[in-house]
């Protein structure tokens, strides 16, 4: 339908575009501006002469950070967070989710709105922190893999995803003697790929960035994840730590583009896997969206 | 089949609910939740007559009431302008890099944060160099800025994130209306008035119902990795208090009567949110 635009729509138009391409600059700058200080001199950054390209390019912050072994130890610890917690995550919500779906459930409401409760209602940080450490998983692994590990939301939104699987697939396989578990791994998880997509992206990007369980449940060392010692790196500014043994002019050469060099090493896996799963994640968030 | 996702729900969710009944206790941690001996009201009447109470109350409030403020509308506005765009390369290309920032740790965007406002930080070269301060401003120490560093941070974070429900919304409005519409007339302005925002005036309520049942809960992690004793005046908020009186001081029964008052002050007005939006119009959540 071709319908001609009259001079407002077209000055309309184009103000739109100029605004939103506005919006898009001050979405992307801060990470360019994080990028291109990672590789500029420290002194030109303090001076502020780093705006837009780096300037006395270097790769002196990239080096040190991977020399230090507190940065390697906690890049293991966050991909074992990331991998054994996500899975974990994904085989309860699923295991939740499914039996939920199927109308021939009894008693489904009610468990569906104890579930739903939670979302609404907690007992609160402290007796949280309590049950942890009553459980015995204080400064053990397990305290950032378990609790959390099913998101009331989540679980909502792979459920409603279920419910659109035609009942009378599940009841053919049925027919043909497949029993519960053989049907959800066969039929159902098959067919459930773009919010299984969806749920993988949320939970592993959840535990990649978490830092608060890991804070208050971890004393040892060597189980932090990389959050932590980001933290002690940009928050508390211990970048010096790393640079045991040079001059002082050498230190603020480079402690500086650390905390940027840093902060990029964090973030690129993250940004890496986020535009295969982008195009499943709207229609994630969509389905959530709809209420039953 | 639904044994262990059950069990997840009772032990670390509804055994914490059991948990809070330490805020009428005086909790001791070798008698357990059960054995400790109860005191009544004793931990919450401690905490409505200290001086933190009305301040914690206060910022609490005020913090969430800005970002429901401007972070709602600007979400909506967000989405419906990038609806109107005709050229749709740039609009995949706008969504992709409005949604970025939400997938940005925490950690990250406050050291970013910390960095951009310090003295020599990029926001202070831009204000010097356009010449709106005459020398630079210390952000994160000055209470009175707390907020707006809060707030306008929280917009860039997650502004494009939630603009995609409402574009979800939009995408449901049937293309049809928006035809006999032209047909009748009527133009762009008429359109949106007519059409698109009664289109999305349920999933606009819902999600306004669901903010106004937060809004005791802000957040604790981007004020404790911004905050600091000199700006506790407008940044410490409950949740905040709960932690540091808590985890760090272990005074567990007092923390947890805290804790207990934010939820079921936020349980209540979420129930009374959602039975004024049902009443007046017809969306709700339950």
């Amino acid at each position: 339908m071709v319908v001609k635009r009259s001079m407002g729509e077209i000055i309309f138009d184009s103000c739109n575009v100029l605004f939103l391409i506005l919006c898009s600059f001050l979405f992307l700058y801060p990470m360019w501006y994080v990028l291109v200080s990672s590789f500029s001199d420290a002194h030109a950054i303090a001076a502020g002469k780093v705006s837009f390209f780096p300037i006395g390019f270097n790769l002196d912050a990239y080096k040190l950070v991977f020399e230090d072994e507190r940065v390697w130890t906690a890049y293991g610890n966050t991909f074992f967070y990331v991998i054994v917690g996500t899975l974990i995550n994904l085989v309860l919500t699923t295991l939740g989710a499914y039996p939920l779906s199927r109308k021939n459930l009894e008693g489904r409401n009610i468990i569906m709105a104890f579930i739903v409760f939670t979302m609404f209602f907690s007992g609160g940080l402290i007796p949280a922190y309590l049950n942890v450490r009553e459980l015995g998983l204080y400064d053990t692994r397990w305290s950032l893999l378990l609790p959390g590990a099913v998101s009331a939301f989540n679980l909502i939104v792979m459920r409603t995803f279920f419910q659109s699987i035609p009942d009378s697939l599940i009841e053919s396989a049925k027919i043909d003697g497949a029993h519960d578990f053989r049907i959800l791994l066969r039929i159902v998880l098959p067919l459930s790929m773009p919010v299984l997509a969806v749920m993988t992206l949320f939970y592993a990007v959840g535990h990649w960035n978490s830092w608060f369980s890991a804070m208050i449940y971890l004393q040892d060392r060597n189980l932090f994840p990389l959050q932590l010692i980001l933290r002690e790196i940009l928050i508390q500014s211990s970048a010096q730590n790393m640079l045991a043994g040079v001059t002082q002019d050498e230190v603020f050469r480079i402690s500086e583009s650390i905390k940027f060099a840093t902060i990029i090493i964090a973030t690129v896996p993250i940004l890496m896997i986020y535009p295969f799963l982008q195009k499943y994640f709207v229609k994630g968030v969509m389905i959530g969206a709809l209420k039953e | 089949m639904l044994l262990p996702t059950v069990l997840y729900f009772l032990i670390f969710e509804y055994k914490p609910m059991y948990g809070a009944i330490i805020a009428f206790k005086n909790f001791n941690p070798y008698l357990g939740i059960t054995d400790s001996p109860w005191v009544g009201f004793k931990n919450f009447e401690k905490f409505f007559e200290s001086y933190y109470f009305l301040r914690l109350l206060r910022n609490t409030f005020l913090m969430s009431f800005y970002s429901l403020i401007f972070i709602f509308p600007a979400s909506l506005a967000f989405a419906l302008l990038l609806n109107e765009l005709r050229l749709k390369k740039l609009k995949s290309f706008l969504q992709t890099v409005s949604y970025l920032p939400h997938f940005i740790s925490l950690i990250v965007i406050c050291g970013m944060i910390i960095d951009f406002t310090k003295p020599g930080g990029i926001i202070n070269s831009l204000l010097l160099g356009i010449g709106l301060i005459s020398e630079p401003i210390q952000f994160l120490i000055l209470p009175e800025w707390f907020r707006t560093i809060y707030v306008g941070s929280g917009m860039w974070q997650s502004l494009g994130w939630n603009s995609i429900i409402y574009l979800a919304a939009l995408s449901g409005i049937n293309p049809s209306l928006y035809e006999a519409a032209v047909v009748d007339g009527a133009g762009r302005w008429k359109q949106l008035m007519n059409i698109t925002l009664p289109g999305i005036l349920p999933t606009v309520l819902i999600l306004l119902i669901l903010n106004v049942g937060t809004l005791l809960n802000v957040g604790w992690d981007k004020i404790i990795l911004l905050y600091n004793p000199g700006t506790y005046v407008t940044a410490d908020v409950i949740s905040t208090f709960v932690y540091r009186r808590g985890v760090m001081e272990a005074n567990y029964s007092f923390s947890a009567a805290v804790g207990l008052f934010n939820s079921v002050i936020n349980f209540t007005l979420l129930v009374l949110a959602n039975r004024i939006s049902r009443k007046t119009t017809e969306s709700s959540l339950w």
